[in-house]
């Protein structure tokens, strides 16, 4: 471990390890950075830019940006707050989310942003694009409707459970994940048990049977906003060094 | 769209309601100024049982009960009900069931409670031909304020039930395929408990405001927009009256049965809906009596009639009074729906203090499944009738067919004939009276149809009456907000 490096977030001076992303040395120190396809255990990707932070004014991922000596780094500004909106609501937009009877509601990482950043309807147009539901697996399904392409399944199947189940296939508007079959989900040799299932911070990837078994009031988001634990120093670091 | 053809004019009344649902009153005359035939048109609901094929089955309790804001708890219910067939829970553990039922009850309660206080209660409170002015929710908070209040409390009260139950007041999560994903915990109930006792002398309060008033202007009321019909109810297998679960059973006008004791799952080989080409709502009918004589009337009244006896000792006492005015014969008084609407009331706050007094309602085993079905009928009384779900589900969980039966659409023949016979008695020339628009208002309120659930708030429907004649001039227009 080499020397610490310091910087400011916010006007608030942090000190960092110097191979740290910006978005884990914000995080020991108890700063949430908004993010969808940061996670702990998975190698940072930088696909929805949910993270992007102004440093010394130019918008960076801070999932990964590594910290240098010196950096200003804004999370908060109006400016990168305007950007972040922006950002939720094309993930809103671009896809059919339908929060008020999906299964994952009070447990989704997106409405949960959404609401923290204060986001009651976005102010842009709607595509609803035609997505399908794959719901051939007996025990798992992928709603395409409401993918926002973070590549978490892709990652946790490929790196967590040695098995590759998940790719993206397209590109723009075309782009989507698409399984390693030619046939569907069920054709794969993806478990219930997999971590892959378990790490989409939507309702596109999901365990069947399962939906609404807990009740409003106890779900992730009921009582706090997401990255309450973070900000009050609850847990460990959420997401991979 | 109605037809009109030689000397024949046609009177358009256009209820338009602020969300869902969109009716519209059309009476066609001839060339005597006598009615020829009333109309009720409703646009509603269509569309649900399409949208949601592909979707997930343990979705559809969730998603299905956005039909409605007044009672969406019912349809929640009963989609829930089907999906216990689809994932085999033939019978549910005691906890979740009643908590079900307390759901439902809550739902009851505070459903009539808003239909009674603020819709309907300016009516019998200030007249039928009194001022529009006064005849409404606000001028009867200040004349009543009492009443007025106690309304508005019951309702939260219903409302509180249901949030304690299903998670939220309006559309919640709590009745899941197979049982219910939380309990009540003795905080809850001891919530309850603590006002549940003057909800109970309010109920009678509210029963004794509508008896009073049905039992004072009985020779009015009588014949004001009513006809012989069947009705159509669930009824417990002993013939209990049970809004949550029961058996099929239709009467006819002077209380034969027609259908008797049959399991609802197959309510396909009794019930049928015809389709008219002049309503997006279909017509259903009792099959053995085909689409003319077959159609039924559901909601509070039909209930109050097919039920053999209420399982609560006060509603029960409150039944065989109502009983009585027609000498234990099936009442057909359109506007005794009111009446037996409270006598409902008063049976939901009693069960509710049964179920709050029972430990299961703290149970702690809530889910339970079975063997998997592809195909699942759920049944439930709601506020306004019966309601019927059916849905299809393919081997990958995906709904493959849904139809749903409202209650409102029970009752679509009901209130064309209820509107008829109100035309028939109130218009005179070919002038549209503020009496006809007041007239033809409180009959189609007797019903509490969905098509005016917007309208609860404001206490009054908006109208738009519209006067043709036989060659489709407007001659005559009024607005009534």
């Amino acid at each position: 471990m080499s020397d610490k490096v310091d910087f400011i977030i916010d006007g608030e001076e942090v000190s960092a390890n110097p191979d740290q992303t910006i978005l884990i040395a914000a995080e020991e120190a108890g700063i949430y950075i908004p993010r969808l396809c940061a996670m702990k255990d998975l190698v940072p990707f930088g696909a929805c830019r949910v993270c992007t932070v102004l440093v010394n004014g130019r918008p960076q991922a801070a999932c990964t940006q590594p910290v240098a000596s010196g950096i200003i780094v804004e999370n908060s500004s109006d400016k990168i707050l305007k950007i972040r909106r922006t950002i939720i609501e094309m993930l809103f937009v671009e896809g059919n989310h339908y929060c008020m009877f999906c299964e994952k509601s009070g447990n989704c990482e997106l409405q949960a942003l959404a609401y923290r950043l204060g986001i009651s309807a976005p102010d842009l147009p709607y595509l609803f694009p035609d997505r399908k539901v794959d719901a051939t697996h007996p025990d798992i399904l992928i709603d395409h409707n409401r993918c926002i392409l973070c590549g978490r399944c892709v990652r946790a199947s490929r790196d967590l459970d040695g098995k590759n189940v998940f790719q993206f296939v397209g590109r723009g508007l075309g782009k989507e994940v698409q399984v390693n079959s030619s046939a569907k989900l069920a054709a794969t040799d993806i478990d219930v048990t997999d971590k892959a299932v378990g790490v989409c911070p939507v309702g596109a990837l999901l365990p069947k049977r399962v939906g609404y078994r807990i009740p409003i009031g106890e779900r992730l988001f009921d009582h706090n906003p997401i990255g309450h634990e973070i900000e009050t120093n609850i847990h460990n670091s959420s997401v991979k060094e | 769209m109605e037809t009109s053809s030689g000397n024949l004019k046609r009177v358009t009344i256009e209820p338009v309601t602020r969300v869902e649902g969109h009716g519209k009153v059309s009476i066609l005359l001839d060339e005597n100024n006598q009615v020829k035939q009333a109309r009720l048109h409703v646009v509603e609901f269509r569309g649900f049982e399409l949208f949601i094929q592909g979707r997930l089955f343990w979705e559809i309790p969730v998603l299905v009960q956005r039909l409605c804001g007044i009672c969406p708890v019912s349809h929640h219910l009963a989609a829930a009900k089907a999906m216990d067939v689809i994932v085999g829970a033939d019978r549910l553990t005691p906890a979740a069931e009643k908590i079900r039922r307390l759901m439902h009850y809550g739902q009851f309660f505070q459903s009539h409670a808003l239909h009674f206080f603020h819709l309907v209660s300016p009516d019998l409170l200030f007249g039928f031909d009194a001022d529009p002015a006064i005849r409404n929710v606000i001028g009867v908070a200040k004349k009543f304020p009492d009443l007025a209040l106690q309304g508005v409390m019951m309702r939260k009260y219903g409302q509180e039930i249901i949030k304690a139950t299903a998670g939220k007041k309006i559309h919640g999560t709590g009745a899941i395929p197979g049982g219910v994903n939380k309990n009540l915990s003795v905080d809850e109930r001891d919530f309850f408990l603590k006002d549940l006792e003057k909800m109970v002398e309010w109920s009678h309060g509210a029963l004794k405001i509508a008896r009073d008033y049905t039992i004072e202007h009985l020779e009015k009321l009588a014949p004001f927009g009513s006809f012989d019909s069947n009705h159509l109810s669930l009824v417990r297998s002993d013939g209990a009256m049970d809004i949550y679960h029961g058996r099929l059973r239709a009467i006819d006008s002077k209380g034969n049965r027609i259908v008797d004791d049959v399991d609802y799952g197959s309510y396909v080989d009794y019930i049928a809906e015809e389709v008219r080409n002049w309503s997006y709502m279909k017509f259903p009918f009792i099959k053995a009596l085909g689409p003319e004589k077959g159609w039924f009337r559901v909601g509070p009244l039909a209930r109050i009639n097919a039920c053999d006896f209420i399982d609560t000792p006060e509603a029960e006492k409150a039944r065989k009074e109502f009983m009585a005015v027609t000498e234990d014969k099936p009442n057909n008084i359109t506007m005794a729906y009111h009446w037996a609407r409270m006598i409902e009331v008063l049976h939901s706050i009693e069960k509710i203090r049964e179920l709050l007094h029972d430990p299961d309602l703290q149970g702690k085993d809530l889910v339970v499944t079975g063997e998997r079905r592809s195909e699942g009928v759920g049944l439930i009384e709601a506020p306004r009738g019966t309601l019927f779900h059916h849905y299809r589900v393919n081997k990958n969980d995906q709904v493959e067919m849904a139809n749903l039966i409202v209650s409102t659409t029970s009752n679509n023949e009901p209130m064309n004939r209820a509107v008829k016979k109100i035309a028939e008695d109130y218009l005179s020339g070919n002038e549209i009276t503020e009496g006809l628009l007041n007239h033809i208002e409180i009959g189609i309120r007797a019903y509490d149809p969905c098509l005016s659930c917007a309208t609860h708030a404001m206490g009054q429907m908006p109208l738009i009456v519209e006067l043709f004649d036989c060659n489709n001039n407007l001659i005559d227009r009024k607005v009534k907000n």
